[in-house]
């Protein structure tokens, strides 16, 4: 039984270079040059480095560890030798980069009985780096140790731009599912809610409450669907996840082995052979796009979607939480005549100042702002495509005020950066809203929990 | 187009840190963006990708629809003069009357550009910002609602002053509270009311480069809702300048002497097509505005007396004559100013609207309220977003008292 939800709010851009799901892509293996984890990409995590350079490391071993708690680790995808750990500014850890090595085994992790307790099974996703991978609002971080989630979401759908629904791979091991729902459900005195998309092929867990979404981006964003099921209030914390953490959950409590493998997009209207294709997590860029014959120059690689994502470039890696990789041209005209003035419809824009919603073809936008940053000057844009229950426009100024009060009355425990996304994308004044709101996070984070 | 791009490309270093012109960095950026789509591309973490609209083509899309006033607007300044000085109506020329009309206008359209853009830049370099548009649009505004006699040198004070009191130290465009079109023409009312209200400002009186007709001096014009403010009877007549009755048709169209941009409702609807057609402006403000407009005017109307002789007019005559019309479509809907709330815009649009009636009718010193409805409106704006946002916190902070407690 699933409960049904509609969003009304929102939009689906229509890009070129969406990706065919190939059931014999999916089964090839990966080549696996080389794996990174990226601390960063695990907001609230404090890295410290569990190993050296050329230290050999089984798949599922520690390469991080949480500085406010130990246990927390962030684990190697693959087994190999450590082949670099790259320090930034004051010594920070960037990323540790894994290489596949001969004579390395798998961690088999001890799996606790179905009467464990939940700090049982709190420690074995910590040390596994399932416990990093999950998120808590308020502050979009991974969670605290002594949180006592009100309710747990586990996203089972993607709406963004070219992005492959997670379920439409299939192959779910439900007794593995159950397992780790009813573990999840040790960790919440509240619901543990599954969302899927409408019509999504997707069995029923026994334990969660299923819930069904509209198709409309941003329904498939976990900020949306918290919204609609039970909002956040101040004092609450829920946490969520994804549905490939749920299922690495369910395998790792039934075999003990941890499961690094994504079902990855390879995506975008600057390739040629858009594919989806099964990676590693953290995979090397250069993995991802091997079907792709010539790269062109001058694109842009976006671990992630067009919305929400980070520019990795051709030496990158596939960042966490992303299992999308989308390529789009930096320019498409770097000599644009009155760019403003132009009336052509393959311009994509929200605002009907444009002729695009004429264009029934698919777009392929470039990277480029479209125009100067500018303060707020039209109202309403971010209303129209944020379904949240909040005032958008008055948060992003109560955080650019960095207003605690303020902020805290409009809302800002239930948000996360990505909730922004679209309206960032439509803003005519350039905005970086997603920006605005990480910094607004980590302020109000540091103002709360000292 | 190619040549051009080089050309910038190849002078632009003169005008950057270092180079021979650095203090004109600003205009120059101003320049370079205005003909190329800047390069500056998404930033490497967020969206990557960005809607192709941005504030030149807002503002140069307000600026269109304020052309059909613009340009009836000058023809209707040279037909003002000829019927002034007595010509049959049939006798007038197009354009002859058009010309006249342009060279009226034209030296206004300079000196506003002129002296606002001129503000504009400097502040922007003194800031070492980027050129903003919004001067693009209230550099048309400004002689649109401005009586076509205003002396030139009057213009260029007033809108220095908007420009730097009423914008600039607020921030600069986005950041103002009034509307600086409106302060312009406020300040013009309330410094120089000897010279700006009454009768003699609204009719073109000389003739330029030969075109058009010298008036006898003290010639005076009233306009429509000038003649029914000091009317004194019971059956109000509202004549043209060769004492003709006006009909309603004659004010929807807009050949009545008035503010050169406002006459004519025709035009103002013509430029709501286009603004509402490309989302520019917000349909909920226009509307709001004229229902107020409509509800005062009909209860004006329906309480008609001698002493406030404006309540003789029709809610519909109240909306055709005047800066009624072109203060819904272009003042109240300037998104800066105005509420920035979905449910917020409905208030304030029928507050500006009701209180324009308000004004013209039971205040027989201001024939026009429209300008302060609208200044009005815009001081009371972010009070009637406070009230819509904070409906939405005390919703929110209910829903937490029943988690609560149940």
């Amino acid at each position: 039984m699933r409960t049904k939800y509609r969003v009304s709010k929102g939009l689906n851009l229509r890009l070129s270079g969406a990706a065919p799901l190939d059931p014999s892509d999916i089964a090839t293996e990966s080549r696996c040059s080389s794996c990174a984890i990226t601390p960063d990409d695990f907001p609230g995590f404090e890295p410290k480095a569990a190993v050296k350079e050329g230290d050999l490391v089984g798949a599922g071993a520690p390469l991080l560890f949480h500085k406010a708690d130990p246990e927390v680790k962030l684990t190697a995808p693959c087994g190999g030798r450590v082949s670099a750990v790259v320090r930034g500014e004051r010594r920070k850890i960037v990323r540790v980069v894994v290489e596949p090595a001969e004579g390395t085994e798998a961690v088999t992790f001890a799996t606790p009985d179905k009467d464990a307790s939940a700090e049982e099974i709190a420690s074995l996703m910590k040390t596994s780096g399932l416990w990093a991978m999950m998120r808590r609002r308020p502050f979009d971080t991974i969670p605290l140790a002594g949180d006592e989630p009100r309710d747990i979401f586990v996203n089972a759908m993607d709406t963004a731009p070219l992005a492959t629904d997670p379920t439409a791979a299939g192959g779910f091991d439900k007794r593995q599912l159950e397992t780790a729902v009813a573990a999840l459900r040790k960790l919440t005195k509240g619901n543990v809610y599954i969302c899927v998309a409408e019509g999504a092929n997707f069995v029923d867990v026994a334990g969660a409450r299923m819930c069904e979404f509209t198709r409309l981006h941003p329904a498939g964003l976990v900020g949306t669907q918290i919204d609609a099921i039970a909002p956040i209030n101040k004092g609450e914390t829920v946490w969520t996840l994804n549905l490939d953490t749920l299922v690495r959950l369910g395998r790792l409590l039934v075999t003990g082995k941890l499961d690094n493998k994504v079902v990855c997009t390879v995506c975008g209207p600057a390739l040629k052979t858009p594919r989806v294709v099964r990676a590693f997590i953290g995979e090397d860029v250069r993995d991802l796009l091997a079907a792709e014959k010539e790269i062109p120059a001058n694109v842009r690689i976006i671990s992630g979607n067009v919305l929400t994502g980070v520019q990795v470039g051709e030496d990158g890696y596939l960042r966490y939480p992303y299992t999308q990789l989308t390529v789009i041209a930096e320019s498409n005209d770097d000599a644009e005549f009155m760019g403003w003035a132009s009336m052509s419809p393959s311009k994509l824009s929200v605002s009907s100042a444009f002729p695009s919603s004429y264009n029934k073809r698919e777009f392929r936008p470039d990277a480029r702002l479209n125009g100067g940053r500018r303060a707020m000057i039209m109202s309403e844009v971010y209303d129209k495509l944020i379904p949240i229950d909040i005032m958008p426009e008055f948060l992003i100024k109560a955080i650019l005020a960095r207003d605690i009060d303020r902020m805290e009355a409009l809302g800002i425990y239930e948000v996360a950066p990505e909730d922004f996304a679209l309206a960032e994308f439509a803003d005519p004044s350039k905005l970086e809203l997603q920006r605005i709101v990480r910094e607004g996070l980590d302020f109000m984070r540091k103002e709360t929990q000292g | 187009m190619q040549s051009l791009r080089n050309y910038l490309d190849r002078i632009k270093p003169n005008f950057q840190k270092g180079g021979r012109f650095e203090h004109l960095e600003s205009v120059f950026d101003g320049f370079e963006t205005f003909l190329y789509t800047p390069r500056t591309a998404a930033a490497r973490i967020g969206a990557q990708i960005h809607d192709a609209l941005d504030s030149k083509r807002i503002m140069i899309i307000v600026v269109l629809a304020l052309m059909p006033c613009l340009l009836f607007g000058m023809y209707n300044t040279g037909y003002q003069n000829a019927l002034a000085a007595g010509v049959q109506p049939d006798a007038i020329a197009f354009w002859p009357t058009f010309l006249y009309g342009l060279l009226a206008v034209l030296p206004r359209i300079i000196v506003a550009y002129a002296v606002g853009l001129g503000i504009e830049f400097a502040v922007a370099q003194m800031r070492h910002e980027e050129i903003q548009e919004g001067f693009l649009v209230t550099g048309i505004l400004i002689p649109l609602i401005c009586p076509i006699e205003t002396p030139l040198w009057m213009l260029a004070v007033a809108t220095a002053f908007s420009v730097i009191f009423v914008k600039e130290v607020f921030g600069g465009t986005g950041y103002n509270v009034f509307n600086v079109a409106l302060v312009t023409r406020a300040f013009l009312f309330f410094a120089y009311p000897a010279q700006m209200s009454g009768d003699k400002v609204f009719v073109a009186s000389q003739k330029i480069f030969g075109l058009g007709y010298d008036l006898p001096n003290g010639f005076t014009g009233a306009t429509p809702l000038g003649q029914i403010a000091t009317f004194a009877g019971d059956k109000l007549e509202v004549l043209n300048l060769q004492d003709r009755a006006i009909s309603t048709w004659d004010a929807f169209l807009g050949l009545i002497p008035g503010s050169m941009g406002e006459t004519s409702t025709l035009c103002v609807l013509i430029g709501a097509v286009l603004l509402l057609a490309t989302g520019i402006a917000s349909w909920r403000i226009i509307v709001s505005v004229v229902a107020g407009g409509l509800v005062m005017g009909a209860i004006a109307h329906a309480l008609p007396t001698a002493t406030y002789p404006a309540s003789f007019l029709t809610p519909l005559d109240q909306l055709l004559y005047g800066g009624f019309a072109f203060a819904a479509v272009f003042m109240a809907t300037d998104p800066v100013t105005a509420a920035r709330t979905g449910t917020g815009k409905y208030v304030y649009g029928f507050i500006v609207g009701a209180v324009a009636i308000l004004i013209r009718v039971y205040n027989n010193g201001y024939p026009e309220g429209a300008m302060l409805a609208v200044l009005l409106g815009n001081a009371l704006a972010p009070l009637i977003d406070w009230c819509v946002v904070q409906a939405n916190v005390s919703r929110r902070m209910a829903r937490m008292k029943k988690r609560v407690n149940p």
